[in-house]
């Protein structure tokens, strides 16, 4: 589109990885916008039918969480061999939908980023209902193949959804 | 009597079946990933329990020292076979390359004598398997960063090190799709085989150009197979050949567990990169060059789970010895 961007029209499946049988069309049109790369692209979709219901899952992890004597601290998830823990899945979720928000926000039509791992996460506490997570992870640039270290703080709360308060690229030796 | 056979009940349970078969390979795992140690103690291994189809050699040393070992596999059947080379492990965080490579040795060996398929390839061809390409890095990705891509090479001036393998090789050499920076993961180096894996593999290549006939690079992740030309957008002279053997392979691949790869040149399929192996080979005269990159598509990435190296590696076989069939049956 003169002097705007470039717009697609994308129609896609979108398949759940906790149950691959679930899935789900959807539409979606993309504008990348022409000069400033430091806009992300703007996206507008619709889903056909209704995404699965998990409360009854969201419940048990908040409960879990909650009830924690100590804030949760892990790292290196998953490990090298590719493994995660039962206990550490929710929150390997969690890290690929914030992550998802962060992609969206740096993406350019010259970029595919993937999670690729969590460095670290550390639970920070609160006053409120919400769950806050400070996480450092690592993003795979397919097109340049760097690995770039990016923190993120994430919210969550059963009924109110993720949010990203805060996310920032880190230098490549800040792991050192 | 509550046990009919005790002996053989005794013998499931304890897999001593190991030691009755001193040809065994059963004592290896080859569902988990293996340290560089560990992959060459293996191959040292079957250099002396399968010496009638194994041969162990050297093309040189790595900058760090290390040799670069390769197997050659095959019934010395006659004085002139052509042959396949296949390497994994050109870049370091790509473990599932090196476990394909093994996984790939165990099954030519184990099923040589019961797989009509698999004694046709080992008796028409020689097969040159180097497990991990890269070594210094493979290492340094075991022990210091998991998600180590490049060589080890000292950089004169920058802290940075490393060259990456796969943008190393003399073909449009630091072209686009290449970096000339030395802190970036797409550096191609100095000048073309600067690193001396890439210059000690290009060396044998040439020497046995005229009897390689395909080479195959195993690369994560992506699920594609690709072909000739990295760095152009351009059509490669024996393309309906090699685009049927591709499309050929990943329906054989498909065909295990339902996983679609996409297939077709990696300029236009993955990206335009200058200086690859693949490339290189093609160049030198070898028809059939491919670049496989496996599972999975990003989920797991570098970090693909040891569950799932055994349906990778099955898939992965199918579509292998469906190219070198193909190979066999004369298209070039």
């Amino acid at each position: 589109i003169d002097d705007v961007g470039h717009k697609y029209h994308l129609e896609l499946v979108l398949e759940d990885v906790l149950d691959k049988d679930s899935t789900v069309n959807c539409t979606a049109e993309v504008l990348y916008h022409l000069g400033n790369k430091n806009i992300a692209p703007a996206v507008q979709f619709t889903i056909e039918g209704e995404l699965k219901n998990t409360d009854e899952a969201d419940n048990i992890f908040y409960s879990r969480i909650k009830s924690l004597e100590k804030e949760l601290v892990a790292e290196n998830i998953p490990d090298s061999h590719g493994s995660v823990s039962p206990e550490m899945e929710p929150i390997r979720l969690l890290a690929q939908v914030a992550s998802g928000y962060v992609i969206w926000q740096n993406s350019t039509e010259n970029t595919k980023f993937q999670l690729a791992q969590i460095k670290h996460v550390k639970q920070v506490k609160r006053s409120d209902d919400c769950l806050e997570f400070d996480y450092m992870i690592l993003l795979h640039e397919m097109v340049s193949q760097e690995i770039i270290p990016w923190q993120m703080t994430v919210l969550w709360h059963p009924q109110h959804g993720v949010q990203v308060t805060q996310d920032s690229c880190q230098p490549k030796h800040a792991l050192e | 009597i509550l046990i009919s056979d005790l002996q053989k009940a005794i013998e499931n349970q304890t897999g001593l079946r190991s030691y009755r078969n001193r040809r065994s390979l059963s004592g290896y795992n080859y569902e988990v990933y293996h340290s560089l140690e560990e992959i060459q103690g293996w191959m040292h291994h079957l250099n002396k329990t399968h010496s009638d189809l194994v041969h162990m050699f050297s093309v040189g040393k790595s900058y760090e020292g290390r040799p670069l070992f390769v197997l050659k596999l095959g019934k010395r059947s006659r004085p002139y076979k052509k042959a396949v080379w296949i390497d994994c492990g050109i870049h370091a965080r790509e473990w599932i390359g090196p476990a394909f490579c093994q996984w790939f040795v165990k099954e030519a060996l184990q099923t040589y004598q019961t797989d009509p398929a698999m004694r046709k390839m080992l008796t028409q061809l020689y097969f040159y398997i180097m497990p991990v390409f890269n070594v210094d890095g493979y290492h340094f990705s075991w022990t210091n960063d998991r998600f180590w891509r490049k060589t080890r090479s000292k950089n004169t001036r920058l802290r940075c090190h490393g060259v990456d393998a796969n943008r190393n090789w003399k073909v449009k050499w630091c072209d686009e799709g290449a970096s000339f920076h030395p802190c970036d993961d797409t550096y191609c180096g100095p000048f073309p085989e600067s690193e001396p894996e890439v210059k000690a593999v290009a060396h044998f290549l040439r020497k046995h150009r005229k009897q390689i006939k395909a080479y195959l690079s195993f690369h994560a992740y992506a699920q594609m197979l690709l072909y000739p030309y990295s760095y152009k957008y351009a059509t490669i002279p024996n393309f309906s050949c090699v685009e049927s053997a591709a499309y050929n392979a990943v329906n054989a691949l498909q065909s295990a567990y339902g996983i679609r790869y996409r297939y077709g040149p990696a300029s236009s399929t993955l990206y335009v990169s200058s200086g690859s192996s693949m490339d290189w080979a093609y160049k030198n005269g070898i028809p059939y060059a491919f670049a496989f990159e496996l599972r999975d598509t990003g989920h797991f990435g570098f970090l693909l789970p040891e569950t799932l190296i055994k349906p990778t590696c099955t898939e992965t076989m199918l579509a292998v010895k469906n190219i070198t069939l193909h190979l066999l049956k004369k298209c070039h």
